[in-house]
């Protein structure tokens, strides 16, 4: 293969549709005698259902139904777990997952408690008025020690609010404590927000009495877990359920949530009334109908020795994890596991209770809980490095894993079920890049001097990370040359904006000697391509992205064995280039693979036993575990020390993701995780009340960062391939956002030199307010 | 009771349409549905976002913001009308494809359309002229620095174009 495309900063193939317009989002799906969908939401977030009364909304002209959770018989039932807890002895864990419809309780803000089915959504929104509810208020549940501490119980058949208790160890903290030179022990607050695409989620469904077929266009990361499981709740055979994910307006975790009560409902109202029916989530359902992240309460230690070296770490947080738990303990896992990051620790002892509480549903946003766990360790290492006078990226140099220490085995159980094993990597390069680009030293030394006598509050920040990336368990991929000469890829994932479009071409372009463009590829349409598992977790890129490769290698030698057939030539003697097979040597000897692939498939003779017809080849990737990806972040910022507003001077991105099949892409996705990471940092905090009512609820409230907020930001990589795929990728859609957070804390701490007033940033999200009442106390001290 | 019905007709990509509309009918929901112009994004219906910006007789507007009738006898673009009829990229589009400057995409119309009328305006902006002026559009996916180079190169572009 050459590597014509792959490693090239391609421009993307998707491009042109999106610019101009001519993408199809969710909302642009029309289909005749099409009916609209609105919810009525519950606004309470805790109460016992006395009763709902329809009938005036049922009345309303252009309405064609009304559905509550009474209507579904049979059909109301909890959705599936979807990610089970991993095997870790002695875990408790409380299976609860939402519901279609509520129906005895509702349980948070936004539950849905009717449907409305009307011939437009101006008028189902009119006769959302028209229902009447009667509710028992109950006490809310709204903060997670508040949980472990009430009478009130969100699901009242447990007898108590814990979701899950998991404890995790690796040697013995008793040892690391005993043998320490420093202990610090600190409570940090981590609350991670929601990951506001900016398209909202929606559903569409349209049954086809006829052929008893259904379709369903679905916002969704995971079209085809959706078919599979859509499939068995409506009773019907796989086949038979078409899910497509089309073009998606940003997903970042919460669109992976799947059997959301509108995707269940929709297909199911749809076969009633035998139309299709549309919802369109709107900004304020968003709000609370889309699952959020949130917050943890860590009370953790850690045991240093006096060189600064990490002895061990003791952690007890608790999790919120919302009114029910439909993923299972994937974010909280991967707080416990990330928090051990790059370094060496020996003794790790880290336990976690998850808490129901009444507020919206916590499942994996960008991070997924990655960002918990960094900020406890990066936080640890600025105040041991200030108590051991040792300077804050030197500390975390000592703590490093060494090169010659991988495969790295960290001996707990990650979010995928296998042991936490790193791959690969080589930290130290990482680190030592960033200090150079931020110009670390020449700060500290120089600048920060200079301008602190101006009387400018500047300061400086390192952090370190690891993301667990590529996990399985698989993904597949079918390539097929047609006729045209077209190379024409589906895969079962689905695509928010990744550049799979691009990416996988290039793979592709390079092994079957054809330009980026003449590969159409295909994502998140069940009937082009029947398995998968989804796009999550960094993923996308590393498993189906090696399935595509797989694929393409095999049609490459079919195409180059039929060739040489048609030649009588010896393979060897032919080369694949330029979208044709030729003779090499022999000018104008030549076929056009689209030729090839029509030869592939003729009207007469036969095809020999043992091929098949056709230039296409299926091949499935399933890595054994998943990838680490590695990366360090440094920022200069200033404060101003009136308003305590925040100003980003210099940003800049170290990070190791092994081998790069478009830089420009990938830069792209460290940008963009940057913003998240920012905005979650310093602008974006959920505002609930004791009542469990959200007071920000909109993007006029709720600050997504903007283009003046978001600086810019300088990117470097190293590469340490990973030995656990052929072309040695490592994910990379999270790293931009976890560490941000730390960073911003460590950052704010030196420039307002707030160590001196013995004030210690141990929360997120900071806000100009917030640091105001932290420093107050300070202040009048 | 029936809902109040206007007549209106409006100039949409120099094309004139004729429609009756509900009064009520947002004129998002009017180039979307009514019209089949899809292109215009709707991200949160209050305003915030600005996916849905359009050009009224030329000036970026909510479209979320306003109803179908009081645009009755104006002139409207959409990102439709962006490209020329023979395909070709508008240099502000074809700025964000040369920079990467898009990734879902769907910011990525009503980015257009704001950035159309503002490079109109100040033809040679500084980069932090260009981050106030895209600071009422909302990106959760690119963190705005391949959409501020796109938008200086195309500044270029237009100012060396006849």
């Amino acid at each position: 293969m050459t590597t014509r495309f792959f490693g090239a900063p391609v421009k993307r193939n998707e491009d042109r549709k999106l610019l101009t317009g001519q993408a199809l989002f969710i909302d642009d799906v029309e289909l005749p005698g099409m009916q609209h969908a609105a919810f009525l939401r519950s606004q309470v977030a805790h109460a016992r259902i006395k009763g709902i009364d329809v009938s005036r909304a049922l009345q309303r002209p252009g309405v064609t139904a009304v559905y509550t959770a009474n209507d579904l018989g049979a059909y109301w039932r909890p959705g599936p777990l979807l990610v089970p807890p991993p095997p870790i002895p002695g875990s408790v864990f409380n299976e609860r997952t939402q519901v279609p419809l509520a129906k005895d309780k509702v349980r948070h803000v936004g539950e849905p408690l009717a449907i409305v089915v009307a011939d437009s959504r101006y008028i189902a929104e009119d006769a959302l008025d028209d229902i009447v509810v009667d509710l028992e208020i109950l006490p809310a549940v709204v903060d997670c020690e508040g949980a472990l501490n009430t009478a009130t119980h969100v699901h009242d058949d447990l007898g108590s609010n814990i979701s899950a208790h998991v404890r995790q160890t690796k040697g013995d903290y008793r040892r690391a404590a005993a043998n320490a030179h420093l202990i610090l022990k600190r409570r940090f607050l981590y609350e991670h927000g929601i990951s506001s695409p900016i398209e909202t989620r929606g559903v569409v469904a349209q049954w086809d009495a006829r052929g008893a077929q259904m379709t369903i266009w679905d916002t969704t990361q995971a079209p085809v877990f959706v078919r599979n499981g859509l499939a068995a709740i409506l009773g019907l055979g796989e086949r038979q359920v078409r899910v497509i994910a089309p073009f998606i307006g940003g997903g970042f975790g919460p669109k992976i949530m799947m059997f959301y009560p509108e995707e269940v409902m929709l297909p199911w109202i749809s076969m009633r009334l035998n139309r299709p029916v549309k919802w369109i989530e709107d900004r304020l359902e968003h709000f609370f109908s889309t699952t959020h992240e949130r917050g943890q309460i860590h009370d953790a230690e850690i045991a240093l020795a006096a060189d600064g070296r990490i002895l061990g770490i003791k952690d007890v947080f608790l999790h919120d994890a919302g009114a029910y738990a439909p993923y299972g303990l994937t974010v909280p896992i991967n707080s416990q596991c990330t928090l051990l990051g790059p370094y060496v620790v020996p003794d790790y002892d880290s336990t976690f209770t998850a808490v129901f509480t009444n507020l919206p549903i916590v499942t994996p946003y960008r991070g997924a809980g990655r960002q918990h766990g960094v900020f406890v360790m990066e936080r640890f290492l600025d105040l041991a490095a200030h108590e051991l006078k040792i300077d804050p990226a030197e500390i975390r140099r000592r703590n490093l894993i060494p090169p010659d220490a991988f495969p790295y085995k960290n001996e707990i159980i990650y979010q995928d079920f296998q042991p936490l094993v790193y791959d690969s990597g080589n930290y130290e390069p990482v680190l030592d890049k960033a200090l150079e680009l931020i110009g670390y030293d020449h700060f500290i030394r120089d600048e920060q001097p200079r301008l602190r006598a101006e009387g400018r509050c500047v300061g400086i920040a390192v952090a370190c990370y690891v993301e667990g990336t590529g996990i399985g368990p698989y993904e597949g991929a079918k390539v097929q040359i047609q006729s045209n000469g077209k190379v024409n890829v589906a895969t079962g994932i689905g695509t928010q904006g990744q550049g799979h479009f691009t990416s996988f071409a290039q793979i592709v372009a390079d092994e079957l000697g054809v330009d980026v463009t003449d590969v159409d590829i295909v994502t998140g349409d069940t009937d082009q391509f029947y398995w998968g598992a989804g796009t999550f977790a960094s993923r996308g890129a590393v498993v189906a992205g090696t399935a595509v490769s797989e694929a393409s290698r095999a049609v490459r030698k079919k195409a180059l064995k039929l060739a040489s057939d048609a030649f009588e030539c010896s393979e060897e003697d032919l080369v694949l280039a330029d979208g044709q097979v030729a003779i090499t040597g022999i000018p104008g000897k030549f076929i056009r693979l689209g030729d090839l692939a029509r030869r592939a498939n003729p009207m007469r003779g036969a095809v020999a036993p043992g091929t098949e017809p056709g230039l296409e080849s299926t091949q499935y990737f399933g890595p054994s575990m998943g990838a680490t990806s590695n990366g360090v972040h440094a920022a200069i910022i200033e404060v101003d020390p009136q308003t305590f507003d925040v100003e980003v001077l210099k940003y800049v991105v170290v990070h190791d993701c092994g081998t790069v099949i478009n830089p420009m892409i990938l830069a792209g996705q460290i940008h963009g995780g940057v913003a998240q990471g920012i905005g979650n940092a310093f602008y974006e905090k959920l505002s609930f009340d004791e009542q469990g009512q959200l007071l920000n609820a909109s993007l006029a409230d709720y600050l997504l960062p903007t283009a003046l907020e978001v600086p810019r930001m300088e990117l470097d990589h190293t590469v340490t391939p990973s030995p656990l795929n052929p072309l040695g990728m490592k994910g990379a859609g999270e790293a931009g956002a976890i560490p941000v957070g730390p960073l911003f804390a460590q950052a704010i701490e030196d420039a307002l030199d707030l160590k001196r007033q013995e004030v210690e940033l141990l929360e997120i999200p900071l806000s100009p307010s917030r640091l105001f009442e932290l420093t107050r106390k300070a202040r009048n001290a | 009771m029936q809902p109040e019905r206007h007549d209106i007709e409006l100039s949409v990509n120099g094309t004139t349409c004729r429609r009756t509309v509900e009064s009520r009918i947002l004129l998002s929901d009017f180039l979307r549905h009514d019209l089949g112009l899809a292109g215009t994004h709707v991200g949160c219906e209050h305003g915030a976002c600005g996916a849905c910006t359009i050009l009224f007789d030329g000036a970026p507007i909510r479209s979320c913001l306003m109803l179908a009738v009081q645009a009755n006898g104006h002139e409207l673009s959409t990102v439709e009308g962006l490209a020329g009829n023979d395909g070709e990229l508008h240099p502000i589009q074809q700025a964000m494809h040369d920079h990467h400057g898009l990734q879902c995409g769907y910011c990525t119309p009503g980015i257009l359309m704001t950035m159309t009328a503002y490079l109109k305006q100040n033809p040679q902006p500084s980069e932090h002229e260009v981050r106030e002026a895209l600071s009422g559009n909302l990106c959760r996916c690119t963190g705005y620095q391949n959409v501020v180079d796109a938008m200086l190169a195309a500044a270029q572009t237009l100012r060396a174009a006849p």
